[in-house]
């Protein structure tokens, strides 16, 4: 004979098991009609006498809200079955091989309705494309040969290929130099112990010249002229400018944090309102 | 007549030039473009279109975004949605022949539209083709699948599925052909 205290704990094992079997199925991973609605409550009924804490009968309220839950699928699931909706695609697969390609074809036809569509030309566009020939150079007119270009040979200064882009006006480990100049007069006028919040040093004026900084920014990280200070739980990012550039590598594990820097990042920080 | 009716009957030809003749690469217009061509009382033009083709078997089909089935289509649904003139009725055996379509390409077309359909609108191609050989000489059926793909009736992705395409959404009613199909006696 099992005692009080033993038939409870069966009670809400057996209470958890069905609860897990019907989130299961809920989930679709199971057939709704796997579960045994009737006996799933004749166990419900037998151990409800036992329930006297507000937790026991929570448990046993819960048991029943999923069962109801199964019962809804088993509805939805015989509706759609019952429904035109529902297609075997296997019995069609046999039909369709029994069936003469004549007979498919006429069958297919009961429940075509083809598009109609025109494709005609009218007076008023005859008319514009007339006047378009009209305006049109012949051939040999518009692919005449263009004359060989006379490129005069000579050496190109230094000022002129940085006029046309090709070099910059300054070496970059030079311009690096002088935007690490640039972040430790920041963080001496506007930061705090020795940091300075990461868009208060990268935002600009307009949003091309916040991504340049951005890109600067990244090579004085990434070459060890700065510390880039990472608060995950209160999402805040700092710079700190290092007093020599570290070269050395690191014991630790050296990680890449993409930072993204879009334009509506940028329109907050504008207005003020980025976090 | 009344000026409200010359009105109409003025909306009723733009309407009809609109949807008869092609004007993008695909057939049939948007919902927006004919609010924008007939004003917002489009869908009532439509419907006196509609009334008016009845007596030449053809009729004005909606196709609505995603495939829905729409009772009462408000403004915006209507405005998604797609409008082509299709033939109302069927067409009988003899017809089909002048569609310009051989007979066993219509039943490969039937045979690839139902099974994709009654696969929930996605088949992979490779199983489609074993499907179509049964009927069709080996060389034809990859051949076909092109066909069917280019006249928009289906679609592939990069990974080899075959879905149903816009016109089959215009042209087929696919729960009447695959109640068909399995309604005929073998």
């Amino acid at each position: 004979m099992q005692s009080k205290r033993e038939r409870e704990e069966l009670g809400r094992e057996k209470l958890a098991s069905i609860i897990e079997t019907c989130r299961a199925v809920e989930q679709r991973s199971l057939d709704p009609f796997l579960i045994d609605i009737n006996g799933n409550i004749n166990e419900i009924k037998e151990f409800f006498p036992e329930w006297t804490t507000p937790e026991d009968l929570c448990l046993d309220a819960e048991t029943i809200h999923h069962l109801a839950s199964v019962i809804k699928l088993q509805g939805e699931w015989v509706k759609h079955r019952s429904t035109t909706l529902y297609m075997d695609p296997f019995l069609l697969e046999e039909k369709l091989k029994q069936m003469p390609k004549e007979e498919i074809a006429e069958t297919f036809a009961q429940a075509w309705h083809p598009l109609i569509e025109f494709e005609q030309i009218s007076l008023h566009s005859l008319a514009e494309a007339i006047r378009y020939w009209k305006s049109l150079l012949p051939l040999n007119e518009r692919w005449k040969e263009a004359p060989p270009f006379k490129v005069e040979r000579s050496f190109a200064s230094r000022e002129e290929l940085v006029q046309q882009k090709i070099l910059r006006d300054e070496a970059f480990s030079e311009e690096l130099e002088n935007f690490w100049q640039i972040l430790t007069r920041s963080i001496a006028e506007k930061g705090e112990n020795g940091k300075i919040p990461y868009w208060d040093f990268v935002g600009a004026e307009t949003y091309e010249e916040t991504v340049q900084r951005a890109f600067m920014t990244s090579f004085l990280i990434t070459y060890g002229y700065a510390t880039l200070e990472i608060h995950p739980l209160e999402e805040e990012m700092f710079i700190k400018s290092n007093e020599k550039p570290e070269t050395k590598v690191s014991k630790k594990q050296l990680v890449s944090i993409p930072i993204a820097v879009s334009m509506e990042d940028w329109s907050k920080w504008k207005k003020g309102t980025l976090k | 007549m009344s000026k409200r009716k010359a009105i109409y009957a003025s909306k009723l030809k733009r309407a009809t030039h609109l949807l008869f003749y092609k004007r993008h690469r695909k057939p049939g217009v948007k919902g927006w473009e004919l609010r924008k061509a007939l004003g917002s009382d489009y869908p009532k033009v439509l419907k006196i279109l509609d009334d008016y083709l009845k007596a030449l078997d053809l009729q004005v089909k909606t196709v609505f975004e995603d495939e829905k089935t729409i009772e009462k289509p408000d403004l915006e649904q209507m405005d998604k949605a797609r409008f082509y003139i299709t033939l109302r009725g069927d067409l009988t055996p003899k017809e089909t022949k002048m569609v310009g379509w051989r007979i066993d390409d219509l039943a490969g077309l039937a045979t690839a539209i139902s099974h994709i359909s009654s696969k929930k609108g996605k088949a992979t191609r490779k199983e489609v083709e074993e499907l179509l050989r049964d009927k069709l000489p080996g060389w034809k059926v990859s051949l076909n699948i092109d066909r069917y793909i280019r006249y928009g009736y289906l679609t592939q992705d990069e990974s080899g599925q075959l879905y149903l395409d816009w016109r089959t959404r215009a042209e087929v009613d696919q729960r009447a052909l695959v109640d068909l199909l399995l309604k005929t006696e073998t």
